[in-house]
């Protein structure tokens, strides 16, 4: 953990009244306003980069609590940051099966690369590098997240190169998600309030994707239904090359290292 | 030997979208069920022997028929989208690829509970998933799935897209209600359970992601066909989810019942100059099984046969290379930092473990510390609110069991035998780690 002192507020806070309204509009979502806690402290943290004393008082009024409720809230869950997070929140993936496949070592490289502790910030305010608990991606292991976005199939050397382009301002993309935004602009979606971009980004990677392909080439099927309550037939929405099967580097024992783009299936 | 089901308009264009989605078939199911009374769609998932997908196999239909409906409070169904389970990795690619086969499946489980209310609560962790949901319950609602009188049925619905911040221990269903309303996350004790007195105190129904998901397709085709897939008390495809040292790792939809040896089959095999040492049938959770395992039919009675649990089907495959110790070190880590801290065996328990296991790990014990792991673990499982701590110490008493030998020899050795970097992806890839 970090040394560093951070002062426990500033005096300075960006909450203003738009934020207490959006605030309001997150609690009236909800029947009961308290359960938009969570999203009103990713909100805070969108704002202000981490968990401030005025952001939990914020919280505390637009709910009628008090700090201390809302404090014991934002300090049981990982994703609230007491210190400021940088730009680009780097998590490693170092739970069991992660780790033994790489992301121990990924882990160490880029401590050593960034020259900073877990949990801590690189000094010009662009990265803060976490370990991670299993994120739900063990198909594409090792894994890397950046603002929560996935990085699959990681090694040192891949892993060195994301923080520096990260560090650099070079445009980065998730191999199954969006342009990488801002750790803030993150948060500010998780609060609820979306940015746009879903429409980025494939349906999924070859792991997600592989038991469907071996079963189009086998023409495996579940049986079929008895009722008419589905369209009997989907209408042709993928080419006829696609639709005969997985592409040859797919096919069992010729493993393909590249995703290409002229597949049909392949979403942009 | 595949039956997509769920995951089988994967590969079709923008298949999260609306169009696409429906394009195959969707919200089809929906206009079936709005014909139907409610009650008649609690049978027909009832009988077509669904059971919950998020790792304890409840029957899923019998869950909703607890759920009284002379109680005047409202009723509400919760999404347990949490995926945190370490292996489990299911949920959040069917969610990227397929949101609208998961929102078509809450609008026909809350119309059958009769709730007007619905909230899907995903882990913060995952922003893209995100996104692709608020996408999806937006198109649903532009639609006219969501909202007031759908479809001209009288029948209104509200959908909340909710995301976690962070805590294993929400994937529990009473947790997740704790943190749904904005507290701490921490177990409830039961009963009463969710089904009488749930989020807000009201009657609540939470099932896992693949559950729900899994009802449009047995609307649309019937109870019998979906019992026609699976074993005898296992039925319906479901998701096995492949990782870890296998030649093409990924999600592989078959019937119940299937088998690690036939599913490393389609998957390539234990990756290349390499033999299965152990694995996970259903995350870090249930109890680690061997090669001895291979012909075990993975269903909930197969598994349980073994000694294990088929838990979320997250098949973790860690080959000869990999260290039992280390393994079982990291997973007590994760458990100790995730227990919330209610309950004191827990609690306090992952720590000691976590210390007795360092040492061990380092090649400081011996035998009688292994005595004291198992003893441990007997004062852990069973005593606490949630099956977090049953969890906890299920990696520690099999691999004692399975793999005594290599803890032993971390004392003969004084320390791991093995090589960390003989277990890495690019262990052969030249990297300069």
């Amino acid at each position: 953990m970090s040394d560093t002192t951070v002062p426990y507020s500033t005096g300075e806070t960006k909450l203003g009244d738009t934020t207490l309204a959006e605030m309001r509009e997150l609690a009236a979502r909800y029947p009961v306003g308290r359960s938009a806690l969570l999203p009103m402290l990713h909100l805070v943290q969108s704002v202000e980069g981490r968990i401030t004393p005025e952001g939990i008082e914020a919280c505390a009024d637009v709910l009628g609590l008090t700090g201390a409720e809302v404090s014991a809230v934002a300090t049981f869950y990982t994703m609230y940051k007491r210190r400021p997070v940088g730009d680009y929140h780097v998590g490693v993936c170092t739970n069991t099966l992660c780790a033994v496949m790489g992301g121990d070592l990924i882990f160490e490289r880029l401590k050593q690369h960034l020259d900073v502790g877990n949990d801590e910030t690189t000094e010009d305010g662009k990265i803060t590098l976490e370990h991670l608990e299993c994120n739900a991606a063990c198909d594409y292991a090792p894994v890397m997240m950046v603002n929560w976005e996935f990085f699959d199939d990681m090694t040192p050397e891949s892993a060195t190169q994301l923080v520096d382009d990260l560090r650099e301002g070079t445009e980065v993309k998730s191999p199954r998600g969006a342009t990488i935004c801002t750790w803030r602009e993150a948060e500010r979606v998780l609060a609820g309030f979306p940015d746009g971009r879903a429409d980025e980004g494939p349906t999924g990677g070859k792991a997600t994707l592989a038991g469907l392909r071996l079963a189009r080439e086998r023409n495996w099927k579940a049986p079929q239904g008895n009722h008419s309550g589905r369209a009997p037939e989907p209408e042709q929405t993928v080419s006829p090359d696609a639709a005969s099967g997985p592409r040859p580097e797919d096919q069992p024992g010729k493993e393909s290292q590249t995703v290409h783009t002229d597949d049909a299936r392949k979403e942009d | 030997m595949l039956t997509p089901v769920l995951s089988d308009n994967w590969d079709q264009i923008r298949s999260w979208q609306l169009a696409s989605y429906q394009r195959s078939g969707g919200y089809e199911a929906l206009k079936t069920a709005l014909r139907m009374q409610p009650a008649d769609v609690v049978t027909a998932v009832k009988d077509s022997g669904l059971r919950g997908r998020g790792g304890a196999g409840f029957p899923t239909g019998m869950k909703w028929s607890f759920i009284p409906q002379d109680n005047p409070k409202p009723k509400y169904l919760v999404v347990n989208a949490d995926e945190s389970e370490p292996g489990t990795c299911k949920d959040i690619p069917l969610m990227l690829a397929s949101p609208h086969t998961l929102v078509e499946g809450v609008i026909i489980s809350a119309y059958a509970i009769r709730a007007n209310t619905a909230f899907i609560y995903v882990r913060g962790e995952v922003l893209h998933v995100v996104r692709r949901l608020q996408q999806a319950v937006a198109e649903a609602r532009a639609a006219g799935f969501i909202g007031v009188d759908i479809l001209g049925s009288g029948y209104d619905l509200d959908v909340i897209v909710h995301a976690g911040a962070g805590a294993y221990i929400c994937g529990e269903e009473t947790a997740l209600l704790d943190s749904l309303e904005g507290r701490r996350g921490q177990p409830r004790l039961r009963p009463p359970f969710p089904a009488v007195a749930g989020l807000y105190g009201c009657p609540t129904v939470i099932n896992n992601v693949e559950s729900i998901a899994s009802v449009p397709s047995i609307i649309a085709n019937g109870p019998d066909w979906f019992a026609s897939m699976g074993t005898e008390k296992s039925k319906g495809p479901t998701i096995y989810s492949l990782s870890g040292h296998v030649t093409r790792p990924g999600q592989y939809e078959a019937p119940m019942g299937i088998t690690l040896r036939e599913l490393l089959d389609l998957a390539g095999g234990v990756r290349e100059g390499h033999t299965l040492k152990f694995w996970t049938p259903g995350g870090s959770s249930t109890p680690l099984l061997t090669a001895d395992h291979l012909d075990v039919p993975l269903d909930y009675e197969g598994v349980s046969g073994a000694g294990s649990l088929l838990g979320t089907k997250a098949l973790q495959i860690f080959d000869e290379t990999v260290c039992p110790v280390r393994a079982t070190l990291r997973w007590t880590e994760f458990y100790k930092h995730e227990s919330c801290g209610k309950c004191t065996p827990c609690r306090e328990g992952t720590w000691w473990l976590v210390q007795i296991l360092e040492r061990l790990e380092a090649g400081q014990g011996g035998e009688e510390d292994l005595e004291t792991l198992l003893d441990l673990s007997d004062n852990i499982t069973g005593r606490s609110f949630c099956a977090l701590a049953d969890g906890a110490t299920a990696p520690i008493t099999s691999s004692i069991q399975h793999f005594k030998d290599d803890y032993i020899a971390h004392f003969t050795n004084g320390g791991c035998p093995f090589d960390p970097m003989a277990s890495t992806v690019f262990a052969t890839a030249g990297a300069s780690a």
